[in-house]
């Protein structure tokens, strides 16, 4: 664990980048620093492997004092991974991320091993390994930078807007990566971003920084949804928090209808007992083809030219209610198309029904947080998730 | 007669080839005091300019020296060096080296200067020392730009060492001071003919260095 204690960071200009600063990020988890340009996000991180030095307070690892671990040893138990990755050039991709163990004295087969071991770990193609720097992509040198720092296998990794400077589609698979990635090594991981999507998707833990270096709020990413500690971290999450928050309740509790659900070549008395004004046809198999008026339908044979678009569905319980809601926000028709991890259809399910299970879950979480704090002893987040709570559902 | 025919006629004629006085000696002589003269040039400018330029101090000391060197006549040094320590080769390797050390200090300064701040920036925060950042990554990034100080360097050496032929000693220099003490201009355009082509020889050399020192994916990086 590292425990940030009351810290404070002047530099000699005077310029105070961090204030008072206290977190506490724990061992194994993704623990993100956000807020805006200025805030001190940098220079919190930075002094973790001390590249910068505190004015006030200490930074605690493992219980002990950093100030009094020697300087090169605290860095090499942490990776650090930097905007732009920062590879040397002058080193195939191979010798880069064999830095660290040929600095710690490892042999030349066995860091090169070792490196190409993090090459398929990272989703490096192999043949890149002999390839400079230059030679890759913006996304494939910030792979190479993660796979760097961590080549030694350091129980810490720090890293500072990783994936600032890469397109949105590259930046979402490193994201995707990450998360994996941390599936399987469990780091303790601090990482910095201005994005606060990416900090939603990323963070165990999400700590706000607000400029002067002041920590806003220290939550995980469904509570700072729910709970916005103020006005600030409010408008800092964006004006549709209440839509982003349902990304963490499960659609799987939805209920859904078949009643709608024709297959091409059914009959006209099928047609006739739903009581929807639309059908939703499929073919043989079960996939989806489109939506078919009602009255059309009953007319005669479905004509499988003229239906309009399903959209995409969504996958229940896989798949959160934030993602039924946009299916059904989508849809020409107002429903949402549900389908098994195969792509057959399970059933529909219109913006009523979803509206009614988001209500359901508020009041469930509403219900947790009211628990939690009745056994931390903390009302006071109990209240405030109340009435954000509140202000979401009311219409 | 044309210069041309007095670099035909000094190449061709036997008595340039052999002795104290024939070609291979002249020019071994005057390789010898340009490698001497380089040498304890990069011995002072090489460290000098990797310090400041990776602590990024002395800048200043570094833009004072830069512009002082170009005001600097080697040849008034010389005199001036010679009328105070008298003759020998000491007197020739002063203006050589003080000619020579400002290209390399100045431009090692500004090689590492410029290397980009990102990966020394993680080398650091990898935990590598300085020194190794200084000697494995900021170096073998800045090597091309520091070859060309060395280079712009010994050029000026093979041409300024000329001088040597005035406090009596050998080298190239002394078939233009003897050819123009004797009138003898077929022997002064030789001497020249053979400097310039020494110049040369020099830029041939420095070229093979940077494809053999300087690593593909710097090279490739700068076009
Ligand atoms: N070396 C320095 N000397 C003086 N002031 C500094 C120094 N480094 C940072 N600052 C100031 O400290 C404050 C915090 O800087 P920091 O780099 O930590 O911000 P940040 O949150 O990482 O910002 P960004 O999102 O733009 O990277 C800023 O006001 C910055 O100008
Ligand atoms: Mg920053």
């Amino acid at each position: 664990m590292i425990r940030i204690d009351s810290v404070t960071k002047r530099y000699p200009d005077g310029t105070v980048a961090v204030d008072r600063l206290s977190l506490e990020i724990p061992d194994r988890s993704i623990t993100v620093l956000v807020g805006p340009s200025g805030c001190g996000k940098t220079t919190t991180l930075r002094m973790i492997n001390r590249m910068v030095e505190p004015t006030e307070g200490t930074i605690l690892l493992d219980g002990q004092d950093i100030q009094r671990r020697p300087v090169t040893a605290l860095r090499r138990s942490m990776g650090y991974v930097i905007q732009n990755a920062g590879l040397f050039q002058h080193r195939t991709i191979v010798d880069n991320i064999a830095t660290v163990p040929r600095m710690l004295g490892w042999g030349k087969q066995k860091s090169r091993a070792r490196a190409a071991e993090l090459m398929e770990r990272v989703g490096l193609d192999s043949a890149l390994a002999k390839r400079y720097p230059y030679q890759l992509s913006g996304g494939q040198q910030q792979r190479v930078g993660v796979a760097r720092a961590l080549a030694a296998d350091p129980p810490v990794l720090l890293m500072d807007e990783p994936f600032s400077a890469v397109d949105p589609v590259v930046r979402k698979g490193l994201q995707d990566e990450l998360l994996r990635l941390q599936d399987e090594l469990g780091k303790t991981i601090v990482f910095v971003t201005h994005d606060i999507d990416e900090a939603i998707k990323l963070g165990t833990t999400v700590a706000v920084l607000r400029e002067g270096g002041r920590l806003a709020q220290y939550a995980p990413p469904a509570e700072l949804l729910s709970a916005p500690a103020d006005g600030f971290v409010e408008d800092f999450l964006g004006a549709d928090r209440g839509i982003r928050r349902l990304s963490f309740f499960s659609s799987a509790a939805l209920e859904l209808t078949v009643d709608p659900v024709i297959t091409a070549d059914a009959d006209a008395g099928r047609i006739a007992a739903s009581g929807t004004p639309h059908l939703l046809v499929t073919d043989a198999d079960g996939r989806p083809l489109g939506w078919a008026e009602r009255r059309e339908a009953a007319a005669g044979p479905v004509d499988t030219e003229r239906l309009l678009p399903h959209g995409r569905p969504f996958v229940p319980g896989t798949d959160s209610l934030r993602a039924a809601l946009d299916c059904a926000v989508l849809s020409p028709t107002g429903w949402a198309v549900a389908v098994d991890g195969t792509g057959r259809v399970t059933g529909v399910v219109s913006q009523a029904t979803i509206a009614e299970a988001i209500r359901t879950a508020h009041t469930q979480s509403r219900a947790e947080a009211a628990r939690q704090a009745g056994e931390t002893g903390e009302p006071r987040d109990a209240d405030a998730a109340d009435r954000a709570d509140k202000a979401e559902v009311a219409p | 007669m044309n210069v041309l025919t007095f670099v035909d006629a000094f190449f061709s004629d036997s008595a340039h080839w052999h002795g104290y006085d024939g070609i291979p000696q002249r020019l071994l002589e005057h390789v010898q005091y340009t490698l001497l003269a380089l040498a304890l040039a990069a011995a002072i400018g090489l460290p000098a300019g990797l310090l400041t330029g990776h602590t990024g101090r002395g800048g200043n000391a570094i833009a004072f020296i830069a512009t002082a060197a170009r005001a600097l006549p080697s040849f008034g040094l010389l005199v001036l060096i010679v009328v105070t320590l008298g003759f020998g080769l000491l007197p020739v390797m002063i203006p050589l080296v003080v000619l020579a050390v400002p290209p390399i200090l100045v431009t090692t300064y500004e090689a590492v200067r410029s290397v980009d701040p990102a990966p020394v920036d993680a080398a650091r925060g990898m935990g590598m020392h300085e020194s190794r950042i200084l000697f494995q990554v900021e170096l073998p990034v800045a090597l091309p730009l520091i070859l060309s100080g060395l280079r712009s360097a010994a050029i000026q050496i093979v041409s300024t060492a000329t001088i040597a032929a005035y406090v009596s000693l050998g080298g190239l220099g002394r078939y233009i001071v003897d050819g123009l003490y004797q009138r003898d201009y077929e022997k002064v355009v030789g001497g020249a003919t053979l400097v310039a082509l020494l110049a040369l020889a020099t830029i041939a050399v420095f070229w093979a260095a940077g494809r053999l020192a300087v690593s593909p994916g710097v090279r490739r990086h700068r076009t």
